[in-house]
């Protein structure tokens, strides 16, 4: 009797954490990984069945050999996730987190040739600015959309083309900065370096350090103050929440200030690293071509399902398979199979919620078929009450 | 004169991508689903009729039945992609923008995994000759003929068939009329019998027609025939979508928007051959910034009194009816 009741209370902490918000974002963020691991494998098997499995372990467990690396490389993919994800919750679409990240890097490479500061405070001003640098950017979005009523992902997109030509011009404009033999800047000078955390073999800087408490910051922001309910609260209805007093307008631009800042100091944090391999950092090379961050910021964001600590690990996830599909050129794979795992990903996450609560409710019935015997009848119905309100809620969000 | 001849002879080219892919966004639009893959759908339907079209050059056949198959190849692979996004966006009702955004980055990382392991390159180089230098008599025609049937692709004449299609499609049919009550209130299509499902994923559809054979044409027009995964159709997808926004949401303006674009974007690319704008010394990252401050600008007037679809971007419930 008494192991019945013990069965009866698993399944109802069962019920109570299937039920949680975060659960059923934390599964559908990890069927979307795996079905995005599983089509990559499925590509590389018909690419080259020989090696396919060779290649598919190096993605999976390379990285875990490159620790330090994924931190390093997680740190710009985090503040452009954290980005796209802070606008995501306040209702707005930051495609431009791009254009966002390269206007942050010039500032920042800016500081670093032009100004010459003492000590650490070289850094730390070249990294302000670069924040700087994206608000600025981030600020004409949430300026069209709130005064102009123009679309923020048309706006954001005209502008990350807008940023690059300009960006690409100011460096090739400037004596000091741009080296034309060599087709890119001058390296910066190593005072503006954000200091190294040390880690051997690995460009792992504060950089990263910086970044998760930023995320924590923004966490703490969004979810425990009344200017983060404020914000969330214009996402969420425009219309009620001017009713309630609250300026809808000055919201819209303060969350594009805020979200260009971020993905700038992205952009500054990728710009100031120590850079190992010659090239990887402290310099700048003008190619016409849009950052390829700020989309793999959607991606973080996505996975992350927007929330600043998820963002914090998905950036890390991407981060991790990136370091492995570099390795998985050793058995003849290129890294763009990543890519391609990670557009999967964002794919199915987009509906993989719906696809989580119908599998939660399969379950469900069938946890809940064993205990039809007596009186359950009823609850069943008042559960898939209680579901589909849940489902309301979350198409409301 | 030579000048105006030169730049109507390279803006057509141009244009017609931008024409083909902005009537299928309309077309997804007015059906309610927003198209952002567009990007995405331009490049598949390029890959696979470029794919086509290396795979036939050297079977003797003539370029201008190799462009008109390829075009075949290109609608039929971008109605497939968008099957991807109508999918997601309709039966799924997941997040228009995410799904596209997702489709977007697939194909050009796809494009590049197959052309870096089965080419060795960064896309696919054909060397079919798709230009035609001048058309039999209509060449002949004094300045009409050297500015339209000179030195141009047939893909601006085919461009124009599909304008044609596309009005009569959407003022003189009723599958136009019932695309555009399911873009605009849904639940009131539905309550007459229409069925919101099925014309959005037409609509879908044909937008991904349209894209697959306008990035093919981009190919044609633009490249050379060529495809590139690193520079894609060079955000021509998006710009299609500024134009559509621009022509409101109507075949004609659309096709007017579209030359505006074009013309602007043909002036950013040959600042040095036209010594009058190459005398000003002005930075040609300035004229190639032009197509899309333009967009800002027009937009930036024309947006207050916008007249997008009502239900655009808003997957259809039917509990809310």
């Amino acid at each position: 009797m008494g192991e019945n009741n013990q069965v009866v209370k698993n399944k109802f902490n069962l019920k109570r954490i299937t039920h949680s918000k975060g659960f059923s974002s934390l599964t559908s963020a990890l069927i979307a990984i795996l079905l995005g691991l599983l089509f990559g494998l499925i590509v590389m098997i018909f690419a080259k069945p020989d090696s396919a499995w060779a290649g598919f372990k190096f993605i999976v467990l390379g990285g875990f050999k490159r620790i330090g690396d994924v931190f390093y490389f997680a740190t710009p993919i985090l503040m452009t996730g954290l980005s796209v994800g802070f606008a995501y919750k306040i209702g707005l679409f930051n495609i431009g987190a791009s254009g966002q990240y390269t206007m942050g890097m010039f500032f920042a490479l800016y500081v670093g040739f032009m100004f010459d500061l003492p000590g650490n405070s070289h850094w730390i001003v070249a990294v302000l600015a670069g924040m700087l640098g994206g608000m600025l950017w981030g600020f004409i979005p949430g300026f069209f959309k709130a005064f102009l009523n123009v679309n923020e992902v048309i706006t954001s997109i005209m502008f990350n083309y807008i940023g690059m030509y300009l960006v690409d011009m100011w460096v090739q404009g400037s004596s000091v900065m741009y080296v034309a033999t060599k087709t890119r800047t001058n390296y910066l000078p190593t005072d503006v370096q954000i200091p190294s955390l040390g880690i051997k073999g690995s460009n792992v800087n504060y950089g990263i350090v910086l970044a998760i408490a930023i995320g924590i910051i923004l966490y703490i922001v969004l979810e425990k103050t009344t200017f983060g309910y404020e914000l969330k609260a214009t996402g969420y209805n425009k219309f009620a929440s001017e009713y309630a007093g609250m300026k809808g307008k000055r919201n819209t631009i303060i969350t594009m200030l805020i979200a260009g800042g971020l993905a700038g100091l992205g952009g500054a944090f990728a710009i100031l690293a120590p850079s190992g391999i010659a090239g990887s950092s402290m310099t700048y090379e003008p190619i016409n071509i849009i950052a390829p961050a700020g989309f793999n910021g959607i991606a973080v964001a996505l996975l992350g399902n927007s929330h600043p600590i998820g963002t914090i690990f998905s950036s890390i996830f991407i981060s991790h398979i990136q370091r492995g599909g570099t390795l998985a050129s050793l058995v003849g794979f290129k890294p763009e199979i990543i890519d391609v795992v990670i557009s999967v990903i964002i794919y199915f996450s987009a509906f993989a919620a719906i696809v989580s609560t119908a599998f939660g409710g399969i379950i469900k019935k069938f946890v809940g078929k064993k205990k039809i015997d007596d009186n359950s009848k009823h609850n069943i119905n008042e559960d898939s009450l209680v579901e589909k309100s849940d489902n309301n809620i979350k198409g409301a969000e | 004169m030579d000048t105006v001849y030169y730049l109507i002879q390279n803006m057509l080219p141009v244009a017609m991508p931008l024409l083909l892919v902005a009537l299928g966004g309309m077309f997804s639009e007015i059906g309610g689903i927003v198209n952002i893959a567009l990007e995405g759908i331009m490049l598949f339907g390029a890959f696979f009729a470029t794919l086509f079209v290396y795979f036939v050059q050297d079977l003797g056949l003539s370029p201008q039945t190799v462009l008109l198959l390829g075009m075949l190849i290109a609608a039929a692979a971008g109605l497939i992609y968008s099957l991807l996004l109508s999918f997601a966006a309709v039966t799924m009702k997941a997040d228009q923008v995410i799904t596209g955004t997702s489709l977007n980055m697939l194909i050009p990382a796809v494009i590049l995994l197959v052309s870096k392991m089965f080419f060795m390159s960064d896309g696919i180089t054909t060397n079919m000759n798709f230009y035609i230098k001048e058309f039999p008599v209509l060449g002949k025609i004094p300045i009409l003929g050297k500015m339209f049937f000179q030195r141009t692709y047939l893909t601006v004449f085919i461009s124009l068939v599909f304008l044609i299609i596309a009005i009569i499609i959407f003022y003189k049919t009723k599958f136009g009329l019932r695309l555009r009550a399911c873009g605009e209130h849904p639940q009131a299509a539905d309550s007459v019998g229409i069925n919101v499902t099925k014309m959005r994923y037409l609509g879908t559809s044909l937008s991904g027609i349209f894209g697959g054979i306008g990035g093919f044409f981009y190919c044609v027009g633009v490249m050379d025939g060529n495809v590139n995964g690193h520079t894609g159709v060079a955000g021509f997808g998006f710009l299609a979508l500024a134009v559509m926004i621009f022509g409101q949401w109507k075949p004609i303006k659309i096709f007017f928007a579209s030359l505006f674009f074009a013309f602007l974007r043909t002036l950013a690319y040959s600042v040095s051959l036209i010594p009058f704008l190459y005398n000003l010394g002005i930075n040609q990252n300035y004229y190639k910034m032009m197509p899309y401050l333009a967009t800002m600008i027009v937009l930036a007037f024309t947006s207050k009194k916008s007249r997008a679809p009502k239900a655009e971007g808003v997957p259809y419930d039917k509990a809310q009816r």
